[in-house]
């Protein structure tokens, strides 16, 4: 057991070394979200104009729970970025020798990840109670959102390094990226799932983002709801990713 | 050849006439098309991304048209605009991108040894781009009719459109281009891209200017370029015939077109640095 | 019809900013129809030289001129009578082999179907005619230099600019490319300025050759005169049985300087040159002795290198073994024809 947190700890110092050190990937992680954050509820603020928006906190932390989540998931697919980066240069075999438990890898990835989103998600909530985010959750709940950050987090990058790690090249960022991008923005985004019409109507009801997007809200506005569904479904996906993730792994072993 | 006989030494002939400046440009376009048809995710992805976004914010975004003095029913009547610049965008990063690539592998040195001109070397390598724009405009609009997008302004107006959208899509293949030359690297080039993505989104792209509720956001809408290239292709969809909006439309893309060529002029002829 | 210098440089300098001089003020000329060796380790300043004698790069002082024009103020001209294959190959993957040669014919101004049949002729010529529909991405390294030589031709230029055109290439792709530049200078009197850090290649295709270092010419001339300057052939002699050693050394006495190496062997310096071999052997012959083995040691460009400059030029050892594999150790070497 300890040659894997060993093998973990290794890979997740490099992981944020290498994010710390150099600002081309550093600054876009931060500033991402903090322009999404920006553009969505500065922007767009008259949505909550709109009949029956009904959102106590307001719009701007209405959106600041997307942005916040958003940023997690993201989180997870920039470390799928250096995972496959790792495998163009040679690095990630270089990794695999010296590992002895090679799954201390992906946790040491995921770790890296979490660490990369710490940074982040505190810049954002910063500036989203700068901007003058009301938060009507008590500490507990305020919590259940962070664990929700934290879940999200973990299943991006089980399924970011799953992909890399079965293609192995850089090319593999915009298969990493769309798919989550599109999950991401075929949840209610901008106003309540109430609020939406037609087919976007149908397929938010079918993502398991909304879930956790409505959990999410509702932690931060202090009336959760579907809190044990969002949990839920992101321990489900959760273990899918890791799962994928682990046959990634092997795929990449037996190709060398 | 001619060669001295009794020395056996060959002499030095005066160099062949050179192609036409239009000759030079069009092989040099014909190359920049061939390598874009060739390379498929480049035509899909910059045609494919703005359409699922405008599928996904057309339908998520409809409850915006009950804000009270929205300009129109439909949604996506709209946002239709946005496709056409987030399009055009993103060829500026493929012919940035292009250009760097050839600036990286030596391949502009190949063609700097040539008496191909300057101004056909830089026109020529946005042929590719400028093919891409005009695909991805046609694409655009006969997507957004599929969809239930009305021009008011009729035929007339889709004409108009197209080639306001071709001319902003050569502005800013032209600002990729010279993003290629002043910095050389395809990485710097797509570093860029998140600025230009701001700047849309810093816009009046997804809401009227005058329905942006945060002051410092309109004020920044109101600056920006980037409103008055959406505005004047919705005011075509929406409104008709708004000689106002048109003219800042095409202004500010004729602005960008010139602006950028001129700078790109001089950024290639240091980078060139030929005598 | 001008007979003046095809290439004549007079104290060409260029300097980078924050850096030493790349080409510290180089003199040299080459006649029409001469094959140019420009030899130096790397870094030594060959690329940068030939980098401005290309018009790509502005030298800081000195002038030069290449086909009779000024390469500073008339550079349209040096580049409509020059061809070029640098050091990086600077082929577009994307586009095939003959798209490659239109191209470059259409921007050379040649006429459409001169420019066809030039293309077809090129292909043929550098052997690649099968491959020339396909991507240059998928070409092999030696097909890709053999394209860019091909492309340097399209306008049939005077003078040709090879920056290192056999680096990374096998000993047949090599040999072949050798035989194609000594054919463009005999055939088509065609002046090429060589660059390469290959004695190899220098000895064998150079007429004249001016080895570089730190941005200095260190030495220019032929290659047998410049070995020649350094020392004399050897020629090392083993009887077949080691008794007879004190005869053969009383045999070859009237030749130059001479050492034992043991087991009856000697080698003697051969003061006229190798034209002497042939006398050891008709000596050798009449006095009935037997020999084992008779070998001929010249002098290398590399000991040319040695002395003027204290050291080895780098990776010519690598470069020997790689090209004369057939000729055992050591520096023995038969001289190529030309």
């Amino acid at each position: 057991m300890s040659r894997f947190f060993n093998v973990a700890r290794g890979v997740a110092w490099r992981s944020i070394h290498n994010t710390l050190v150099n600002p081309a990937i550093l600054v876009p992680s931060i500033v991402f979200p903090l322009f999404f954050l920006i553009a969505f509820a500065g922007g767009l603020s008259r949505i909550s104009d709109v009949p029956n928006f009904h959102y106590p906190p307001g719009y701007t932390s209405f959106q600041f729970v997307f942005v916040f989540l958003q940023s997690a998931a993201f989180g997870g697919v920039f470390t799928g970025f250096a995972v496959a980066r790792d495998f163009d240069s040679g690095f990630a075999r270089r990794l695999m020798l010296s590992a002895p438990r090679r799954s201390g890898i992906i946790a040491g990835y995921a770790l890296g990840a979490l660490m990369r989103w710490a940074l982040t998600g505190t810049v954002v909530t910063i500036a989203a109670v700068i901007a003058g985010m009301n938060v009507y959750g008590s500490p507990a709940q305020l919590i259940g959102l962070l664990g929700l950050g934290i879940a999200m987090n973990a299943v991006a990058v089980l399924w970011a390094c799953g992909v890399a790690m079965f293609l192995r090249t850089e090319q593999a960022g915009a298969l990493i990226q769309m798919p989550v991008f599109i999950l991401l923005f075929l949840a209610p985004v901008y106003v309540p799932i109430t609020l939406l019409e037609g087919w976007i109507h149908d397929v938010a009801r079918l993502n398991p983002v909304t879930a956790v997007l409505e959990a999410g809200r509702g932690l931060l506005a202090g009336s959760p709801v579907k809190v044990a569904l969002a949990f839920s479904g992101l321990l489900v996906a959760g273990l899918i990713m890791g799962t994928f993730a682990r046959l990634g792994l092997a795929s990449a072993e037996k190709a060398g | 050849m001619a060669v001295d006989v009794a020395t056996g030494a060959a002499s030095i002939r005066a160099p062949r006439p050179t192609a036409s400046l239009l000759e030079q440009t069009l092989a040099v376009g014909r190359r920049s098309v061939v390598r874009t048809s060739r390379q498929r995710a480049l035509l899909i992805f910059p045609m494919v991304f703005p359409l699922i976004l405008f599928a996904i914010n057309g339908s998520a975004l409809s409850a915006a048209t009950k804000i009270p003095k929205f300009p129109t029913d439909n949604y996506r009547d709209f946002l239709i605009a946005m496709p056409f610049i987030q399009g055009a965008m993103f060829v500026s990063i493929t012919a940035g991108v292009d250009l760097a690539r050839d600036i990286e592998s030596g391949f502009m040195n190949r063609l700097a040894m040539t008496p191909l001109r300057g101004e056909a070397l830089l026109v020529g390598q946005l042929g590719g781009a400028l093919v891409l724009g005009v695909i991805q405009s046609i694409v655009y609009l006969l997507v957004g009719l599929a969809t239930g997008v009305t021009l008011v302004s009729g035929v007339g107006g889709a004409l108009v459109l197209l080639i306001l959208s071709v001319l902003i899509s050569f502005g800013f293949a032209s600002l990729g281009g010279l993003l290629a030359l002043r910095f050389g690297t395809g990485e710097a080039v797509q570093g860029i891209f998140p600025l230009l993505f701001v700047t849309l989104f810093l816009s009046s792209s997804s809401l009227p200017r005058n329905l942006i509720k945060a002051d410092w956001f309109r004020e920044v809408a109101t600056y920006n370029p980037v409103s008055y290239l959406l505005e004047s292709i919705r005011s075509l969809v929406i409104t008709g015939w708004d000689a106002q909006a048109l003219i800042l439309g095409f202004g500010f893309a004729t602005v960008l077109l010139v602006v950028s060529l001129a700078f790109s002029q001089a950024a290639m002829r240091s980078r060139l640095a030929r005598r | 019809m001008s007979t003046q210098p095809a290439i004549e440089i007079e104290q060409l300098v260029r300097e980078f900013k924050k850096g030493p001089r790349a080409v510290d003020g180089i003199d040299l000329a080459v006649s029409p129809g001469e094959i140019y060796g420009f030899l130096g380790p790397n870094g030594a300043g060959k690329s940068t030289t030939v980098l401005m004698l290309t018009t790509l790069l502005p030298p800081t002082s000195g002038r030069a001129s290449v086909g009779g024009y000024d390469i500073v103020r008339q550079g349209a001209q040096v580049r409509a009578t020059i061809g070029a294959a640098l050091q990086e190959a600077a082929l577009d993957a994307i586009l095939t082999g003959r798209e490659h040669l239109m191209l470059q014919g259409t921007l050379q101004g040649l006429p459409s179907g001169e420019r066809k049949r030039r293309t077809d002729a090129l292909l043929q010529r550098v052997g690649l005619t099968e491959a020339a529909d396909r991507r240059v991405g998928g070409y092999s390294g030696g097909m890709k230099r053999r394209l860019d030589l091909a492309l340097a031709l399209v306008h049939s230029p005077r003078i040709l600019f090879l920056d290192e055109p056999t680096t990374g290439l096998d000993p047949q792709s090599r040999s072949a490319l050798w035989e194609e530049v000594a054919r463009l200078a005999r055939d088509e009197g065609m002046t090429v300025f060589l660059t390469t850090q290959y004695l190899e290649e220098a000895d064998v295709l150079a007429d004249r050759i001016g080895i570089i270092d730190h941005g200095h010419i260190v030495a220019e001339g032929t290659p047998a005169r410049l070995k020649a300057e350094i020392g004399r052939p050897t020629v090392e002699v083993t009887p077949t049985e080691p008794e007879s050693g004190a005869r053969l050394a009383e045999l070859l006495s009237g030749f130059g300087e001479m050492r034992h190496n043991g087991n009856g062997s000697v080698t003697v310096q051969l003061p006229g040159g190798e034209a002497e071999l042939a006398e050891i052997v008709r000596i050798l012959d009449r006095a009935g002795l037997h020999v084992q083995t008779l070998q001929l040691h010249q002098p290398s460009l590399d000991d040319v290198f040695l002395a003027k400059t204290g050291r080895k030029l780098e990776g010519a050892g690598d470069a020997e073994s790689a090209a004369a594999p057939a000729e055992g150790g050591g520096r023995g070497r038969r001289r190529r024809g030309r």
